[in-house]
């Protein structure tokens, strides 16, 4: 048997990006004893890369917002395949839980009358974005880190868990290893959330880092939960494309609600060539319109700019293929010519600095090159909207691992908002559920030997195949076959490549001790990628539709059947099951608030107003 | 393209060495994604930290031929054709291996400061803050806790001794964005004197030299500090005004590491 040291929580989160630390503030408060383990140092996880801000009907800058406007936007931004209730509850207790950062030490910059300010971001109707500069992640997890701290929480930094244990199908631990010395670790918990974030890094062009692995997808399949939704994925539009060293890394969308605008090689603002029927009704059609926008939002409408993010991103990548792209094959972000360059760099001061140091060039004097990046995955764990709770009890899932928010596409802004909203719930109700389980779960033997011996298994095979070449594979397979435009032929060799390439990820030999050995790392987290992978490459093939994130050649229009289903995805006796589920059904009085489904012209405005018009 | 070169620091806390690699290059690499390919190619147990690849976490901080800087961050191109370049763990800290070392000091020095802690709401139930007034906190709050202001300090840096009774210019600059936080009553000015070593540091500035973020470390965060705690312990009215006026004593900090 394998030695490990072992640790008893009431409640074991896992995780410690925005969702993960206030789920752990949550749970210490509610006084349960609470550990907060994560992959990096405290601090370094992905929301400290979020830029552009927190979406929050606080109404600061625009008094007409409030959360039934914001659930709209959310709900149409996901093509309505949102779980309603999740939308909902994150839009009315957004503004909440940004205020509550401002009493944790917070510091957003300001309206003139001292107010926290908004910035326009796309798909929201108004300016709602709570922000600093863009840097917004960095304010967010560092306020929510000090205030951890200060409560005394238990973190474990740099440790990885791999799987999770359970007793009679309920929640009892998880496992895993010190990233630092390789020992092995148990954590025996009455309850886990799971904060884990996306699975960015299985594709080759992303903003994501090499933490983004699927780590909580994959354990909570493998634990019986559901996953749904793990089609939809979101290509954010603007990634840097040059240098090619630097390609994927994030260009906030705030540099288009700050004015900026995507031009081609023939210097068309080709964006009002895209405008989809769904959001005809609310979107500027003239470029005079559109800048006008920027200052009335009650005379004009939005600017094509600033459509979704699933929207931008095809258009781009038509635009790339028509031969109209840049020298690097992608298009041209231009606010050089519209802004000043004062104004640039106090409202975008680490693009500014990004660009300048990573591309040699300077934003305020030309326009920057960017394209499609993989950014995010709006599917994930199916949790139970009010509690966070998983299919499996005593696992709770928030953040970017929990699916049903967002539908098929986030709106930008929406996800540090949902990190605090469903961290909250999620630490709330796990330490509930805690305090209900009588004793600590018992552990079974056989689970923890069976985890460490596949952990370790690698060392056993010096001369296998290399964990790096095999993960180049599978990300270039992701990148080319299960992109933003899929087809059924493609999705079906995808399924074929992961199959074969598990076999070599199975393979995978080791170099070198336990001690900090990211070789081992990456043998390890490959074989998650690969699952995360199989299911989002089967999850897209089954649904036969073009929506949001998941767009498909053969099947180029959202089918109104397919729009009331999610898809689900369990593993039972080894294998990936999928089966098309009803969405829980929109109750009748929030159906107003969100406008009609179809491209009939002035409707989608008019519902809001005259269901706020009531109050 | 050509091959690029470099010297990588491989090793563990009972000694290490410099070991040559030669990996293809490509157009805009920086220093991290040499060591990324190196580990690609020829040593999948070279230990690293990073996260964002941007400039945003802070994780990839490393002496680059001798330099604290962050690997994300350093071009190739800066280097003259043919340069030597060697990359190796930052000094201050105590190696774990190759190019990671155990910076538990610093997260040690964060539990010593007392928290936030906010004056009361205005009557409307809001917080007002006006921009200028929060502008000069946000620059403090850029601080991505990379740790090579640390790293460069020489009051630690070849003073072990020193750590226990010296916080560092990363918790200065924390302690000076509590201290002008437009709403903070935390009183922690005897604290930053007495047990963060405030008046060990000799503005040399070796800490604003290095800062990835260009935070005015010395000049906007502990010189004003040093005139607080100056006005402060040797200016009777101030310190008769401010006794009168304060709101409450800093909760007293949990014992250091010491």
């Amino acid at each position: 048997m394998a030695e490990y040291e072992t640790h008893d929580y009431d409640v074991v989160v896992i995780g410690a990006g925005g969702a993960g630390l206030r789920a752990a503030i949550e749970a210490n408060a509610m006084g349960v004893k609470t550990a907060l383990v994560c992959k990096s140092l405290l601090g370094k996880a992905h929301t400290v890369m979020a830029e552009g801000g927190i979406a929050a009907a606080l109404g600061n800058v625009w008094k007409e917002d409030n959360w039934k406007v914001h659930f709209r936007d959310t709900m149409r931004g996901g093509k309505l395949l949102n779980n309603w209730r999740m939308a909902q509850l994150h839009a009315q207790e957004a503004p909440d839980r940004v205020l509550e950062l401002e009493e944790w030490g917070a510091l957003f910059d300001r309206t003139k009358d001292g107010l926290i300010l908004q910035r326009d971001f796309g798909g929201h109707r108004y300016a709602r974005l709570a922000h600093v500069g863009d840097r917004t992640g960095l304010e967010m997890i560092r306020t929510l880190q000090n205030h951890a701290v200060h409560r005394g929480i238990d973190v474990f930094m740099e440790c990885t868990l791999y799987r999770l244990l359970t007793e009679d199908g309920a929640v009892s631990g998880a496992f895993g290893y010190w990233r630092q010395s390789g020992k092995l670790v148990l954590f025996r918990a009455k309850a886990v959330v799971l904060a884990t974030g996306g699975v960015g890094k299985a594709w080759k062009i992303t903003s994501n880092s090499w933490e983004y692995t699927g780590d909580g997808h994959g354990m909570a399949l493998d634990a019986g939960a559901d996953l749904i939704d793990m089609e939809m994925t979101q290509f954010h539009p603007t990634g840097m494309v040059w240098p090619a060293s630097v390609r994927g890394i994030l260009v906030t969308e705030g540099v288009r609600g700050d004015g900026g605008t995507l031009k081609n090689s023939k210097d068309e603002r080709f964006m009002f060539r895209y405008i989809p029927d769904f959001f005809r009704a609310e979107t500027a059609d003239t470029e005079q319109e559109a800048d006008r926008w920027y200052a009335d939002k009650t005379n004009n409408r939005r600017t094509p700019d600033l459509l979704p993010r699933d929207e931008v991103a095809r258009a781009i990548n038509a635009e790339v293929k028509a031969g109209r792209g840049s020298a690097h094959g992608g298009v041209f972000l231009d606010i050089a010519s519209r802004r000043s360059p004062d104004y640039i760099k106090r409202r975008l001061p680490s693009m500014y600095h990004q660009f300048m140091e990573l591309a040699d060039v300077d934003i305020t004097k030309t326009a920057m090159e960017v394209g499609p990046t993989l950014h995010y995955i709006m599917g994930g764990v199916r949790v139970d909207a009010d509690s966070a709770q998983s299919t499996v009890p005593g696992l709770f899932a928030a953040g970017e691992v929990a699916g049903g928010m967002h539908g098929s596409n986030r709106l930008g802004g929406n996800s540090l908002s949902d990190l605090l909203v469903f961290g909250r719930r999620a630490g709330l109700y796990a330490a509930e559920y805690a305090k209900r389980v009588p004793r600590m779960p018992r552990v079974d033997d056989r689970q923890v030997d069976a985890a460490a011996n596949g952990m370790l298994a690698p060392f056993d095979r010096r001369e296998g195949e290399n964990a790096y070449a095999v993960h180049a594979e599978l990300t270039n397979a992701m990148h080319e076959l299960v992109g933003i435009i899929r087809t059924r032929s493609e999705l079906e060799e995808a399924i074929g490549r992961i199959g074969r390439l598990r076999e070599r990820a199975e393979r995978v030999g080791v170099k070198g001790s336990r001690v900090y050995n990211p070789g081992w790392h990456l043998a390890l987290d490959l074989l998650t990628m690969l699952t995360v992978s199989e299911a989002v490459a089967r999850s897209a093939l089954t649904r036969e539709e073009s929506r949001g994130g998941h767009t498909r050649d053969d099947f180029p229009k959202p089918d109104p059947e397919w729009g009331k289903k999610n898809v689900v995805v369990r593993r039972r006796e080894g294998h990936l099951v999928l089966t098309p589920e009803p969405l829980p059904p929109l109750p009748a009085e929030l159906r107003p608030l969100i406008g009609e489904d179809k491209p009939t012209g002035k409707v989608a405005l008019e519902p809001v107003a005259a269901a706020s018009a009531k109050e | 393209m050509a091959d690029v070169r470099m010297k990588v620091w491989r090793g563990d806390a009972s000694g290490g060495d410099f070991v040559e690699y030669a990996v293809p290059a490509d157009e805009g690499m920086v220093v991290l994604d040499v060591v990324h390919r190196i580990q690609a190619m020829h040593a999948p147990d070279l230990a690293v930290r990073w996260n964002c690849k941007a400039g945003k976490c802070g994780s990839c901080s490393a002496e680059i031929n001798g330099h604290p800087k962050l690997m994300c961050m350093t071009r190739m191109n800066t280097f003259e054709p043919g340069e030597e370049i060697t990359v190796s763990p930052v000094k201050t800290f105590p190696v774990v291996k190759d190019l990671v070392t155990d910076v538990s000091f610093n997260y040690e020095k964060a539990k010593t400061i007392p928290a936030f802690r906010p004056k009361p709401k205005e009557a409307d139930g809001t917080r007002r803050m006006y921009q200028e007034d929060v502008e000069r906190v946000q620059e403090f709050h850029k601080c991505i806790e990379c740790f090579l202001c640390q790293d460069v300090c020489h009051v630690i840096r070849d003073h072990e001794e020193n750590k226990a009774s010296f916080a560092g210019p990363r918790y200065f600059v924390r302690l000076a964005a509590l201290e002008m936080h437009p709403l903070d009553t935390n009183d922690r000015l005897e604290l930053a004197r007495a047990k963060h070593g405030l008046g060990y540091c000799n503005i040399t500035k070796c800490c604003t030299d290095v800062c990835p973020e260009d935070i005015h470390i010395t000049d906007n965060a502990i010189i004003p500090l040093k005139e607080r705690i100056v006005t402060r312990t040797y200016d009777p009215i101030a310190w008769a005004l401010r006794r009168m006026r304060r709101t409450g004593l800093a909760s007293p900090a949990p014992s250091g590491p010491e």
